[in-house]
């Protein structure tokens, strides 16, 4: 019998070879996330030192928007000729493809941010007062916070009437303390101050809300 | 249990008329604020109630996930709906009492955020309950108030900390309250709770019986394929 581990693994490989081939998820979340960029800059017009400030809270509702592009395809694809019933059948643990379906979300929306945030520099001519590694460790704990929801959320909505309008409304709220914790340390950064308190608590919500959706995953999964 | 309904709405409506006749002629008239300031015996008890019904509601969801009654899954449908109502009441009284006494209708101060996104969270679980069809609504709706309680903890922290680190006009708390004003709070805190739960167990009948004819409905169709054609 395939562990878990290779049932995940197996999983994440077909979704990055599908995505690689159709690059349906990246295309439109890139396309997406510039928009947003190119709007609010028309909308506000910063300055630098104003950049900075707002910096944060841009990049990460335009990140938060586009990912739930690439969230609402995620079990999308199998529906399709019933995958996802007849991994329901079958004896594969419901956290593997639970995990396997968040970290490629985690793949796709880190692969957007990457090349992102040159743009966002350029664009809103952003300097870190202070070191800039830590923002690595925010966007990946950030990015994880709403994917792991993303995932669990689009897993529910789905069951639902007009799926893809469900998934925000589901998804948003709940990400709030995420969404702020993130922005707050993003703009703490730039501007060389001290994040910690925030790092923290964008891990502890994590950690929280990983253990809840994997406790909470099959019963989703299963839920006729 | 059905006498008793009726028996308690009266003893609601009393001890309703009873708060109110308190709380707008009885209770002394605050220094500072005048007036103004008897919205407070119905926006306190309001979010007081809606809290306790949010926290029977995450009990209800999680006694769902444990042991599928049906029973738990109504009380978690009503506490939720009747607790967005009273926070929608505390919303809106909030602002009412703030415009004159702050100068202001709102600010991002810590507990109007928190509360605020207490509603969010809320009114999404309505719309999940409200968009979704068949017989999994209950457990999506169960999971979702599972992690939507597990989130207040965080939205707490999270605006404590990022209001404390920008001062923003301050609530007025503190000090002491003239133990009439007290008084009064805790029997409207009283009558408020008495009006909630008895609108709960108004709707948790409503729910009951829908379901009932529901299922009968959908019996009757089984039995009897073609006599249900309408």
């Amino acid at each position: 019998m395939t562990p878990p581990s290779g049932i995940t693994r197996v999983t994440l490989l077909k979704d990055l070879r599908l995505e690689w081939r159709s690059k349906d998820a990246i295309n439109s979340m890139l396309f997406f996330s510039l928009l947003v960029v190119v709007v609010f800059s028309f909308s506000f017009d910063p300055s630098a030192e104003e950049s900075r400030q707002i910096a944060g809270g841009l990049v990460w509702v335009a990140f938060l928007f586009a990912a739930v592009v690439a969230l609402n395809q995620t079990w999308a694809r199998e529906i399709r000729n019933q995958v996802l019933d007849a991994y329901r059948v079958s004896p594969a643990p419901a956290n593997a493809l639970f995990m396997a379906k968040t970290l490629g979300n985690f793949i796709f929306v880190s692969v957007l941010e990457a090349l992102m945030t040159p743009l966002f520099i350029v664009f809103y001519r952003l300097r870190a007062l202070g070191p800039s590694w830590p923002l690595l460790l925010v966007a990946a704990l950030g990015t994880w916070a709403l994917v792991v929801n993303g995932t669990f959320f689009a897993a529910m909505s789905l069951r639902t009437r007009s799926r893809e309008i469900m998934l925000p409304l589901l998804l948003f709220p709940i990400s709030i303390p995420a969404l702020l914790a993130m922005v707050q340390a993003t703009t703490a950064i730039l501007n060389g101050e001290g994040a910690r308190f925030w790092i923290v608590l964008l891990a502890t919500y994590d950690l929280v809300f990983t253990t809840v959706c994997l406790l909470l995953f099959e019963t989703i999964l299963n839920a006729e | 249990m059905k006498k008793a309904f009726p028996i308690l709405a009266v003893l609601t409506a009393i001890l309703l008329s009873y708060a109110l006749y308190l709380a707008l002629v009885w209770a002394p008239t605050e220094q500072t604020m005048g007036n103004v300031q008897r919205i407070f015996y119905y926006h306190v008890p309001s979010a007081w109630t809606a809290f306790i019904l949010f926290f029977i509601n995450f009990v209800a969801s999680l006694v769902y996930l444990i042991k599928r009654r049906p029973a738990a899954d109504i009380i978690a449908l009503v506490t939720a709906e009747v607790g967005v109502v009273f926070c929608t009441v505390v919303l809106i009284t909030g602002p009412i009492w703030a415009r004159p006494v702050w100068g202001i209708w709102w600010t991002w101060d810590m507990r109007l955020t928190s509360t605020l996104v207490l509603w969010l969270i809320y009114v999404s679980y309505l719309f999940l309950r409200r968009f979704s069809s068949g017989g999994q609504t209950p457990l999506l709706a169960a999971a979702l108030a599972v992690l939507g309680a597990l989130c207040v903890p965080f939205v707490y922290f999270s605006i404590w900390f990022f209001r404390t680190q920008h001062p923003q006009p301050v609530m007025g708390g503190g000090g002491s309250i003239d133990p009439r004003m007290l008084h009064v709070l805790l029997i409207n805190w009283l009558a408020f709770s008495c009006f909630a739960f008895l609108v709960c167990w108004a709707r948790y009948r409503l729910e009951k019986l829908q379901r009932d004819v529901d299922e009968a409905h959908a019996m009757e169709s089984l039995l009897n394929p073609r006599g249900s054609v309408r």
